[in-house]
Parts: C-alpha cells; sequence; structure tokens
C-alpha cells in the first residue's frame, strides 16, 4: 500500500484550509459591511466556485495559471510552474473549499444582534476591538463550522485537482482521485481502504455540522422570542 | 474541431430527470424529520446528508457497489428492465440525484421548520386534519425554500463530475455531459468546445446565485408580514 | 355547557384547576408563567393534561380514567392566539373560510362569510391579506374565523393585550355583545385585572397553578 496520496491530500486540505481561514473571514467582513451597488455582483463572484462544476473551475484555473496566463506567466519570469505540480493542488483546494468558509462566516457575522455591537460604540470601544473582542468571539460557532467544512472540502476535491494537478504518483495524486483511478483499473480492494479512510473523516465532519446546525437554530428561536 | 450541442442537451436530461426524482423524495422525508421524533434520528440525519461532504469519487466507488453488474440494486434492475445502469444515462442520473439530494432536503427541512407552529395550531382548531394542514398551511408557506433547494439542486445536478464519471463513464453522445466534456475536450487539446461550454456554465451558476440572493431577500420580507 | 377538572404538571409546578360555566364569559387572570394558556390548550386539544376530565356539552371531549383524548378538530372549539395566527399567504376571506362548520351543526344557525364579516364591520377588509390591514381587525379577522366554524366553545388568548387603549376599549365591547349574541360559553384569558373585572361573569384568579375564584355568576342560573 502506498501512502503517499494520503500525505498529499492532508498537505493540499490543510494549506487549503489555512488560506481559506484568513481570505474567508476577510471577505465575509468586507461584504457585511460593505453597503455599495456591487454587493450582489461581489458575492456572486465569491460564492460561485460552491455552484460552478469541478472542471470548469479547474479549466478556469489553468487559463489563468497556465503557460500563457496571466499568473502562469508571472510565475513563470522567477521561475516556477504551478500547473501539475503539488502547489497545484493546494490551489485548488483552496478555491473550491473558499466559498463555504466565506458563507458560513458571513451568515454568522450576519446573525450577530447589531444593537450589541452599537452598545460597544457607545461604550467608545474601537472598531479593531469590537471586531477581536465581540464579532469574532459571537460569530465563533459559525467561524469553526466554516474550518470544518472547509477542510472537508479541500479534501474531497477530484475534478478541479484532476485538471490542474494532474495525477502523477507521489506528486500530486490525492486521496480521491487515487480512488477514482483504482476503480476504474480493478483495484476495488485498495480503492476500498482510501474510501474508508474518507468516510469516517465525513463522518466527524457530517456530526459536527449537525452541531452547528442545531445551535444556528437556537439563537434564531432565542432571537425570536424577545 | 465542430462544436457539439449534445453534451448540453444530455446534462439538461441528467439534470431535469435528477430535480423530479430529489423533489418528490426530499419533500415527504424532510418533512417527516422536521415533525416526528424517533429513535436515530441524529444517525438518520447524517445518513441523508452524508453526500453533502463525501468527495464524488468516493459516491462514484459507492453507487458501483451498489448499482454495478454484481451490485444488489444493479442486478435487481437488470432482471425489472433489463438493461444496466453502469455506462447509462440512468447512472448519470442517479449520482446526480444523490448529489443533489441533501441540499435540496436541507432546503426543505429548514424552511418547514420555520413555518410559525401556531399557524398550524389554529388551523387544526379550525378542523384541519394533518394533511390539510400540510398541504394547504406548511407547504405554501414553506414554498420559497423549497423552490430555492429546487434551483440549488438542479445546478449540483448540471454540474456532477466525479461519481457520473464514475458509473456513468465517458461515451460522447450517450452520457458525456458537460463537466465531463470539459474535461475530455481539455485533454484533448480541444479548447474551443470546452470555452464554451465552460462560458455556459460559468454565466448559468452566476445567475443561479445572483436569482438565490435576491429570493432569499424578497422571502424574507414576505414572510415577515404575517404574525403579529 | 362546559364542566372540567384536570391536573398538568408543568416543568416548575403542577396545575390544578377546576371549573363549569354555562354561558356567560370565564376570565382567567393571573401573571405571565401562571399556567393561563396550558388551561386553554388543554380544553382545546392541543395539549393533554395529566390526569381529570374535560366535558363540553355532555361529551366527554377528555379522560384520563376512560382513555379519552377527542382531536382538537372534533372538539368544536373556537381559538382565537395571542398573535391571531392569521394565514398570511391568504386574504381575510380565505382566512374566515378556511374552517367550515362541521356536519351537525345547529341548524337554525345558518352563516354565510358575509354575515360574519358584516357582525364584525371587516366586510371592506375581504381581499386584503393580514399584513395589510392593523392589528384591531386582524384581532377581528382572527375572532370571524374562529366563529365560522360555529363553535360551542370559544376561547381567547390574550386577544387584546396588543392593542392600544381605544381599539382595546371598543373590541372589550364587541366581545361583550358577541357572548349575548352567540350564546355560547367564553373562556378569556388576560393579565389584566381590569379587564377580567370588565367581562367576566366568573373570575379565576391562578397563581402557581392554584386557582382562587374571584366571582361567580352563571348567567343561566
Amino acid at each position: 500500500m502506498d501512502y503517499a496520496p494520503l500525505l498529499i491530500s492532508l498537505r493540499a486540505a490543510i494549506i487549503a484550509t489555512i488560506v481559506t481561514f484568513f481570505l474567508g473571514i476577510a471577505a465575509a467582513c468586507f461584504v457585511s459591511g460593505y453597503r455599495g451597488k456591487f454587493k450582489g455582483l461581489i458575492d456572486g463572484v465569491l460564492t460561485l466556485p460552491l455552484v460552478l462544476p469541478p472542471t470548469v473551475i479547474g479549466f478556469l484555473l489553468l487559463i489563468l495559471f497556465g503557460k500563457n496566463g496571466p499568473l502562469g506567466k508571472l510565475l513563470m519570469s522567477i521561475g516556477k510552474t504551478v500547473i501539475f505540480s503539488w502547489p497545484a493542488t493546494v490551489i485548488a483546494a483552496s478555491v473550491v473549499a473558499f466559498p463555504l468558509m466565506y458563507r458560513t462566516v458571513r451568515s454568522a457575522f450576519e446573525q450577530i444582534d447589531q444593537n450589541i455591537i452599537n452598545a460597544a460604540r457607545t461604550l467608545g470601544v474601537s472598531e479593531w476591538k469590537i471586531f477581536w473582542r465581540i464579532t469574532i468571539p459571537l460569530a465563533w460557532p459559525g467561524v469553526a463550522a466554516g474550518t470544518v467544512l472547509a477542510f472537508a472540502r479541500a479534501l474531497g476535491d477530484f475534478g478541479a485537482t484532476l485538471m490542474i494537478g494532474g495525477n502523477i504518483p507521489g506528486k500530486t495524486l490525492t486521496i480521491p482521485a487515487a480512488i477514482f483511478f483504482a476503480a476504474e483499473s480493478g483495484e476495488m480492494r485498495k480503492a476500498l481502504i482510501w474510501v474508508m479512510l474518507i468516510f469516517i473523516v465525513s463522518l466527524i465532519v457530517m456530526t459536527l455540522m449537525n452541531y452547528w446546525t442545531d445551535y444556528q437554530r437556537k439563537m434564531i428561536a432565542a432571537a425570536g422570542r424577545k | 474541431m465542430e462544436f457539439s450541442y449534445v453534451p448540453i442537451v444530455l446534462s439538461l436530461k441528467v439534470a431535469f430527470a435528477a430535480v423530479i426524482i430529489v423533489t418528490c423524495t426530499s419533500i415527504p422525508i424532510a418533512a417527516l424529520m422536521a415533525k416526528r421524533e424517533f429513535f436515530g434520528k441524529d444517525v438518520v440525519e447524517s445518513v441523508i446528508t452524508l453526500p453533502l461532504v463525501l468527495p464524488p469519487s468516493v459516491i462514484g466507488f459507492m453507487l458501483l457497489y451498489v448499482f454495478g453488474k454484481n451490485g444488489p440494486l444493479g442486478k435487481l434492475f437488470e432482471q425489472w428492465f433489463h438493461t444496466r445502469i453502469v455506462f447509462t444515462l440512468a447512472g448519470a442520473v442517479i449520482a446526480a440525484a444523490v448529489v443533489a439530494f441533501p441540499l435540496m432536503y436541507q432546503s426543505v427541512k429548514v424552511a418547514i421548520e420555520n413555518v410559525d407552529q401556531n399557524l398550524e395550531k389554529a388551523a387544526r382548531t379550525l378542523g384541519a386534519g394533518e394533511l390539510k394542514v400540510f398541504f394547504t398551511i406548511t407547504l405554501p408557506l414553506a414554498l420559497n425554500g423549497i423552490v430555492a433547494g429546487l434551483v440549488l439542486a438542479f445546478a449540483r445536478s448540471l454540474g456532477e463530475f466525479g461519481a457520473t464519471l464514475m458509473i456513468a463513464g465517458n461515451i460522447p453522445g450517450k452520457t458525456q455531459t458537460m463537466p465531463i466534456a470539459i474535461y475530455f475536450a481539455n485533454e484533448a487539446g480541444d479548447t474551443g468546445q470546452a470555452s464554451v461550454l465552460v462560458i455556459i456554465m460559468t454565466i448559468f451558476s452566476f445567475l443561479v446565485i445572483y436569482g438565490l440572493n435576491r429570493w432569499g431577500k424578497g422571502s424574507r420580507r414576505d414572510s415577515r408580514g404575517g404574525g403579529a | 355547557m362546559l364542566k372540567a377538572f384536570f391536573q398538568k404538571k408543568l416543568p416548575t409546578f403542577e396545575l390544578e384547576i377546576e371549573f363549569s360555566l354555562n354561558n356567560g364569559i370565564l376570565a382567567l387572570v393571573g401573571p405571565s408563567g401562571a399556567g393561563k394558556t396550558t388551561i386553554l390548550q388543554c380544553v382545546a386539544g392541543l395539549q393533554a393534561p395529566s390526569s381529570g376530565e374535560i366535558n363540553i356539552n355532555d361529551k366527554i371531549v377528555f379522560s384520563s380514567e376512560q382513555g379519552v383524548n377527542i382531536p382538537i378538530r372534533k372538539r368544536r372549539i373556537g381559538y382565537v392566539f395571542q398573535d391571531y395566527a392569521l394565514f398570511p399567504h391568504m386574504t381575510v376571506e380565505k382566512n374566515v373560510m378556511y374552517g367550515k362548520p362541521q356536519k351537525g351543526s345547529i341548524p337554525n344557525k345558518v352563516l354565510t362569510v358575509s354575515n360574519v364579516l358584516e357582525m364584525l364591520k371587516i366586510e371592506h377588509l375581504r381581499n386584503r391579506y393580514p399584513n395589510q390591514i392593523s392589528g384591531g381587525e386582524k384581532q377581528r379577522v382572527a375572532l370571524a374565523r374562529a366563529l365560522m366554524t360555529e363553535p360551542e366553545l370559544l376561547l381567547l388568548d390574550e386577544p387584546l393585550s396588543a392593542l392600544d387603549q381605544d381599539t382595546r376599549s371598543t373590541l372589550q365591547q364587541e366581545l361583550l355583545k358577541l357572548q349575548v349574541q352567540w350564546q355560547i360559553p367564553f373562556i378569556l384569558v388576560t393579565h389584566d385585572l381590569q379587564e377580567a373585572e370588565m367581562l367576566g361573569d366568573q373570575i379565576i384568579k391562578l397563581d402557581h397553578g392554584k386557582q382562587e375564584e374571584l366571582r361567580k355568576f352563571d348567567k343561566a342560573q
């Protein structure tokens, strides 16, 4: 049994989760505070990878990071190529995971009672302090749920990773791709081991997510009672 | 190479069939889960929503086991209808329905749970039986959530790649849907075909998100008019 | 004619109540959390008492001894909810028509929607939706909807608490008139003792599940 896909998948998922954690919170913070007329457009673009088929995401990333793509050329000038190398797995995983983090955190931000924030303002607390001392602690369950979801999505990506990372064993072959190619070549036993592993991770994620939805419902019910 | 419309037609067929299946199954199940308490409900809930977090290739693998030549349902299907599921459009429909189901289910369940229970009680005091309450009060008031779920399920069905590839394969003109066509066109260096499909899917996906956001805002305003 | 005695276990105390009422208005007063709404819901069949018996017009609708618990839709009870619970997706007319009189209703009382709407002075609101009318109007629609089923008993859960003083006095007068017109018992829940004294032929004060009779006068006696 070759364990390389496990390490490659974990590396991609962990780095992608860290990246989306910060970008997701920043984007959620920006969009929930933004009042301009492009709000719908910005939200649409940020959510897009959630609805786009993975192969479309892969194709768009190829255009962006390919030999002739704007970012591809830039990287080429410092002597690096992303396509079919391990950073490609990280990029694909980050892009597909991002909207989950962004949306969950944003809905958590928007559920916070605005009066609490306003009360803090009347007490002369700086916006920066309000964000770290009030907004983030109150939105914490949402942030945690978004992180878990993003991790699961990053771990599970198949189509987009396959397109820009390829399936080079020991380099870019992740677990979902390993399952596909093992099943394809009839090595069902090998595929089954990977399936079981992913299954366990997914069950844990599901349980955590259900806790979050229960919590959210309780919050809404509590708000309605007032 | 000439542009082929066939993947678009196949994708639409698959998505429509999947959405019909998902609608018929998710509404009664969501109603049951929202209204009844029973032993092991949490476990059922997790199993139902599992495809939401499972990687597509894992779903594809499991579908192959169940619907394959020697799988329990695969054998049954072959006895009844004398056709296989693997490598046919039926397989693509099943894959799409499985991945779309949890999205629809969750939207419908939340919508049903959000219907003010006092309205349902009021209907009961006016002599309505449980079925009448469900069809005249609960369902119409949950309609916004149901439509949102429908759109999400349709978009998800249309975009399915990994699981579909595993169970339905990549047979041009037969099971090659849009996402699969994009992958293989790109592999084969046919960037023209891939680009057109990518543009179509991107515009469609954007409209779905934009529409749902608008719809969400509108419905929130509507439902507030009632009660107090 | 309504006769009821029952117990109901609540999280913090046990509710114990006994009353009978031929005609007229029974006012249940007490602070919030005293169990007033629970009593109404037990009579209506939205909740089941822990033990006891409820008897409407010589028909047992609940009995813990005999194991009877008639479903709410067969109890012939009108219920006006605290927040009115009007169906937001239906017009006033559709709301009022939602519950039709059941078979076996009193034959000489032939009710039409127009009758009821006219009686409550809301004819002009027929085609409006609940979010297009005022609080007082919603109250009238809720009353009309409950009366349309020709109930044998009308339950009102704090029906006037959300209204301003003027609308409130007008509706108090109308409730009194309605009761005289309909000749069925009303049970009215309120936290306002003054309102109870003004409307109630009988008044029961509730505190921590124990009842105290403040006034007993049955019109039929």
